[in-house]
């Protein structure tokens, strides 16, 4: 099953990228200089790379069949906490750490409200996703705050060799597949998402991973937020982040892992991020207004949704559903 | 067991009103509390015509709230609305332009709608996608296709458009209303027919309460959950429309997250997220009272508008809160 699922967004995105070949020869190249690599595909890398560490804390709130929609007003209240702090003292790192804090105080709040309150994860983080950009809108004051801080800057704009963005990514990917892949915490995750309950009771703490996995999203977002935000130098709380939970929530999903919880893919997820900002590389190549590439995105989503819907995967893989089998019973 | 643990004040409630009228009850004590402070604060707030622009500024949200409320009481959610809002802005501004009849153009815009809240209710039946990311993908493809039609935005100029939005109708006391209050409050008198008097309303709540006991009792779901997002596309065509009379342009960034704002709306109605519980009544008062927060921080002045976010944010929390409350003590009974 785990190759079958992993075939499409691989498919999707080999497709994509073949697709700008034909439409733009020059597509692959890559050019060294000044020691930094340049070229279309380092360019996917490091403008997919907020989207990808957003996507792979999302791909653990998921697996406990949770959802995290905050995601996008955290990464703004980062930026707007950096950039902010840094305006009034020039302290690039104290911003930098003061940031993350907040958003660790976050996660814990959201944490709180699934696990302890057991109030529905959607609700729960929709209360700071509506209240969050008020209150990155508050630390700003309303206006686009600008800085400039060579240091700051290294973070969503700097190279070494690589833009430094995706190194940062990739490392958290990596770090995140051997603590959960190498130790059984993986596994409690998994167990945690088919089944809170029986899981407390097998000697899981559900409780403490729910609110491991909510706190880890939120600090995902925040580094996302400050990738942002160092990106073009400024903390724009309207926009920074706008939108980007639901191509987190669609870059898990085209990757594979199931809303319902119980069974995530990090490589699926490393797919479903670079397939999504190589289709938005893609609309602007083949020279398509750069608003039109949500038509594509549905398209995209839907595709993969059918591939994977319980009815219509057992049609390409023949192995029985779980679903189905209850529905015979049912009949 | 239940009356000893519960504070005084609550038993003595429950006692004369059964426990799922409470959240409707609950929104409605905010709405007059915060229109109260309003009244208390600012002269001139408690008039009828700051009432009547409660209902002016936000008939498209009413109507909303209502399609989104046959979604969310069937357990389902609906993320696709505000997207749906701006494609129905552009379709009407796009075919107007073209020179098509105002009627022709409002039945095309009505028809894209249903057929895309169809398209996402088969979706969501018959291959099982979550409706979460078949109304996501539905949002993508609205906003969209509001690009393909044009990037930027077009003005109405049609003299039916122009006069429904503007004319008035005077009611008694010098209150004045527009024709797409008339329109909402039609449209939930009818919801609330629908949900209480016919068959298909008791099955959206069947549906809502366990999906698979309606099935085993041999209520027709499938018809059902299809239907609810039918009715949620039509909705938020319908509410596009009064969009478009209130804003007189078609644009792809009209109603940019409205769908916060209507699913806000919903809850802060007391409607349960999980289904099976809630009123459009409710949903109605549950807009007027983020209607009402909005007017108190534009009277207010120094108040700057991103604290109607934080109030919403805190408003929908503490409702989430009584439903919790809700919950657990008919799990006790």
């Amino acid at each position: 099953m785990t190759r079958t699922r992993l075939l499409w967004p691989a498919l999707a995105l080999v497709a994509l990228l073949l697709l700008n070949l034909i439409v733009e020869p020059s597509f692959f190249e890559l050019r060294l200089q000044d020691g930094h690599l340049f070229g279309s595909l380092v360019d996917i890398l490091r403008n997919g790379a907020p989207t990808l560490l957003i996507a792979l804390g999302m791909t653990l709130v998921i697996a406990t069949r949770g959802i995290d929609l905050s995601v996008g007003a955290v990464a703004a209240i980062a930026g707007a906490v950096t950039c902010t702090y840094i305006a009034s003292t020039g302290d690039a790192l104290t911003a930098m750490a003061l940031a993350l804090g907040v958003c660790v105080v976050l996660g814990l709040w959201n944490g709180f409200l699934v696990a302890v309150l057991g109030i529905q994860p959607i609700i729960a983080t929709l209360v700071l996703m509506t209240a969050g950009r008020g209150i990155a809108m508050l630390l700003t004051e309303g206006q686009i705050v600008t800085v400039d801080n060579p240091l700051f800057r290294q973070v969503g704009a700097g190279f070494l060799f690589l833009p430094i963005a995706i190194l940062i990514s990739l490392a958290a990917l990596v770090a995140v597949a051997l603590v959960t892949r190498r130790t059984a915490l993986g596994m409690l995750i998994e167990s945690v998402g088919v089944n809170p309950e029986a899981s407390r009771l097998a000697g899981v703490r559900s409780r403490t991973i729910i609110w491991t996995v909510y706190v880890f999203a939120a600090l995902c977002s925040g580094v996302a937020g400050l990738m942002i935000s160092s990106n073009v130098s400024a903390a724009d709380a309207n926009s920074a982040g706008l939108w980007i939970e639901m191509d987190a929530i669609l870059a898990v999903v085209i990757g594979g892992t199931l809303l319902t919880g119980g069974r995530y893919s990090l490589t699926g997820t490393l797919l479903g991020a670079l397939t999504i900002q190589t289709l938005t590389t893609t609309v602007y190549t083949i020279g398509v207004p750069p608003e039109v590439t949500l038509v594509f995105k549905a398209g995209v989503v839907i595709i993969v949704c059918l591939l994977q819907a319980p009815r219509v995967a057992p049609a390409l893989t023949r192995a029985p559903q779980p679903r189905q089998v209850e529905e015979a019973m049912a009949r | 067991m239940t009356a000893l643990t519960q504070p005084r004040f609550l038993s003595r409630v429950q006692s004369r009103v059964p426990s799922r009228f409470l959240p409707v009850i609950a929104t409605f004590v905010v709405f007059v509390l915060t229109f109260g402070a309003g009244a208390v604060r600012y002269e001139g707030f408690a008039s009828g015509q700051v009432i009547a622009n409660l209902f002016i500024d936000n008939a498209f949200l009413i109507v909303l709230a209502v399609g989104m409320t046959f979604v969310i009481l069937t357990g389902g959610i609906d993320l696709s609305v505000g997207a749906v809002v701006a494609l129905s802005t552009m379709i009407a501004a796009a075919t107007l332009e073209a020179g098509w009849p105002a009627w022709l153009a409002v039945l095309a815009v009505l028809a894209s709608g249903s057929t895309l809240g169809l398209g996402m209710g088969l979706m969501i039946h018959k291959l099982r996608v979550q409706p979460f990311i078949a109304t996501l993908a539905g949002m993508f493809l609205a906003r969209g296709l509001c690009f393909v039609i044009s990037i930027d935005s077009i003005s109405i100029k049609d003299p039916a458009f122009r006069t429904i939005a503007t004319e008035t109708v005077m009611l008694p006391g010098k209150v004045a209303i527009t024709y797409s209050v008339l329109i909402a409050l039609a449209v939930v008198a009818v919801a609330a027919y629908v949900l209480h008097l016919t068959r298909f309303g008791r099955t959206v709540y069947a549906v809502g309460g366990s999906e698979s006991s309606a099935r085993l009792m041999g209520l027709a779901t499938g018809r059902v959950t299809v239907g609810v997002y039918v009715i949620s596309g039509f909705c938020s065509a319908l509410a596009g429309l009064l969009f478009s009379f209130y804003m007189l342009s078609g644009y792809g960034l009209h109603a940019v997250g409205m769908e916060l704002d209507a699913i806000a709306a919903v809850v802060v109605g007391g409607t349960l997220l999980a289904g099976g519980m809630g009123y459009v009544g409710g949903s109605v008062v549950g807009v007027l009272v983020l209607g009402t927060v909005q007017t108190i921080i534009s009277f207010e002045g120094t108040l700057s508008s991103w604290w109607t976010r934080i109030v919403i944010g805190v408003l929908l929390l503490a409702f989430i809160a009584l439903q919790r409350l809700i919950l657990y003590r008919q799990r006790d009974l």
